[in-house]
């Protein structure tokens, strides 16, 4: 096969990404500089009148509103994952695939399901609350939805799944000596645990949290369903303005500010840590 | 020390599935409202998603979109992945890094650009053609990663043993690389194929107007109130999902895919 054909074999597929990966990504941007027009909706040009607009402090403080609580998710997640991941790559293979089966099942669970699985555990007749009632912490049942404390505690369990995949390639290649060396010189399990596994991973669990940071920044549904509209993510917002408010061009300057959100993030953690992503 | 780790074990382990089986206790409920415990049993809300025919509409629309988006993803991964690795071809490998990144963005925006693509093309705004190639780009990285990794895996001294046997480019991939590729595109087909499923912002703001998908739907089931049907389909793709990914397990190398070994 001559050097053309290679290339030939690839049109295909360049076309793909090209006009349905770089076109309509070069049209948000487009979109978002653009200048309100009375024939047809908008036009191109450069007018920063969107960005503007969220420069108000209504916006300002969703976008802060929504790096906090993706980053409060990313470090709970991940105090909740690690432990379970060190403990599972210990494991034998066939249970290590048994979990690995069901936190991927759980983790491609669609986020309107987990959205209503906690509807239903914060609901007053079916939920969480009776079971304080049962142990007499509560007179009677109550419902614990919407509220802030639901979004954080639906995304969360969200991001564990999520959390537990990202740990995982590094902690299972992480060399068991280390382990070994640190017991024989008697440093007890927890020790161990503390003072090797976590330093050796920690490239890991950095890039994991900025993963979980990115991803959580992306969810929709959890914060309409079990919050109010203060407790609204960017993500909501952008929806709201495209599908309810057909405001296109100020969608898109929101869809910038929170892809300069992620990118500044990742780009600020990776350069922090010596840029030794694993 | 033995106690307390059983004990997180456990905890962690509740903390999973808790409340999968609380939806999965409420969908068996026999009266239309939502109980825990479920009072009287009944299967009745599983038959609906079959007998009522909006449901299974949904049903088979998200089905349809799953199957071809994920053959569409691997059909445009396979080229790419195939001529990075074995060619070695700098523009294949600037293709793979761009074909990932739909993946790694929120994916809001991904929903925004093909919304605003799509309604300024005129008559494709709301046909299923359009969900279609939006779940394969926005997937693609999944296809790209595991045939990579599955091509990865193969040992290049069987390839040049059998080009010194007078096998030709066609009959080498035929008969050495597809084999053991194979199972890896199948496992990038499966990844791509659960989460089109699953998936709810791209589908609503691509064909949202015209054809309800299953998360669509139930989304907007759960705004206009309870319905236990929503319990059932819970338990159907929780259902679905463990079989495809232990499908995967049983054919293609599962604990490489996550990354397990170098």
């Amino acid at each position: 096969m001559g050097g053309l054909a290679r290339y030939l074999t690839l049109v295909p597929s360049s076309v793909m990404i090209g006009a349905f990966f770089a076109v309509p990504f070069a049209l948000i941007l487009l979109t978002s500089v653009s200048t309100p027009d009375d024939a047809q909706d908008y036009i191109y040009a450069f007018d920063l009148q969107h960005f503007e607009r969220f420069a108000t402090w209504f916006y300002i403080e969703r976008a802060l509103f929504s790096a906090g609580l993706c980053a409060l998710i990313a470090v709970l997640s991940l105090l909740i994952a690690f432990p379970f991941t060190y403990m599972l790559t210990g494991f034998g293979p066939r249970a290590q695939n048994t979990w690995l089966i069901y936190i991927l099942a759980q983790l491609s669970l669609s986020e309107v399901l987990i959205a209503f699985s906690w509807q239903i555990l914060l609901s007053r007749t079916a939920g969480l609350a009776n079971i304080l009632v049962w142990f007499g912490l509560a007179e009677k049942s109550f419902s614990m939805a919407p509220s802030a404390g639901a979004v954080l505690a639906a995304l969360v369990y969200l991001a564990v799944p999520f959390s537990v995949l990202l740990l995982f390639p590094a902690l299972s290649r992480l060399d068991k000596s280390l382990i070994e060396a640190a017991r024989t010189l008697g440093g007890s399990p927890l020790r161990t645990f503390f003072t090797v596994v976590i330093p050796v991973t920690r490239p890991a669990i950095i890039s994991s949290g900025v993963t979980i940071f990115v991803l959580t920044l992306g969810a929709i549904i959890v914060p309409q369903v079990l919050g109010r509209p203060q407790h609204w993510t960017l993500s909501v917002l952008i929806t709201d303005q495209a599908i309810f408010n057909f405001n296109m061009p100020f969608a898109s300057a929101l869809a910038v500010v929170l892809l300069v959100l992620s990118a500044s993030v990742i780009f600020a953690v990776t350069k922090l840590t010596g840029g030794n992503k694993s | 020390m033995r106690a307390l780790r059983w004990l997180y074990l456990s905890i962690f382990a509740l903390y999973l599935i808790g409340p999968i089986m609380v939806i999965a206790a409420v969908s068996l409920n026999e009266k239309r409202f939502m109980a825990f415990p479920p009072r009287g049993v009944s299967l009745r809300w599983y038959s609906e998603i079959f007998v009522a025919s909006d449901w299974f509409a949904a049903l088979t629309n998200s089905l349809l979109i799953a199957l071809c988006s994920a053959t569409l993803a691997v059909a445009i991964a396979l080229p790419i992945a195939y001529g990075a690795w074995r060619h070695g071809l700098r523009y294949a490998k600037a293709l793979l890094a761009m074909g990932v990144a739909p993946f790694i963005l929120p994916p809001v925006i991904m929903a925004l650009a093909f919304l605003i693509l799509f309604t300024s093309m005129g008559n494709l705004y709301g046909n299923l053609i359009t969900v279609i190639i939006a779940h394969a780009i926005f997937l693609l990285a999944l296809p790209l990663v595991t045939i990579s990794l599955g091509l990865e895996s193969i040992d290049r001294a069987l390839i040049e043993a059998s080009q010194t046997m007078g096998a030709d480019e066609r009959t080498v991939f035929r008969t050495v690389i597809l084999p053991i590729a194979a199972p890896f595109a199948f496992a990038g087909f499966a990844f791509c194929f659960v989460l089109s499923l699953n998936e709810y912002i791209i589908a609503l703001m691509t064909v949202g107007a015209t054809v309800e998908t299953l998360p669509i739907k139930i989304f907007n089931a759960l705004r206009y109130g309870y319905t236990p049907v929503i319990a059932s389909i819970a338990v159907l793709f929780v259902t679905v999902n463990i079989v495809i990914f232990a499908l995967i397990a049983r054919f293609s190398n599962l604990r490489r895919i996550l990354g397990a070994m170098e």
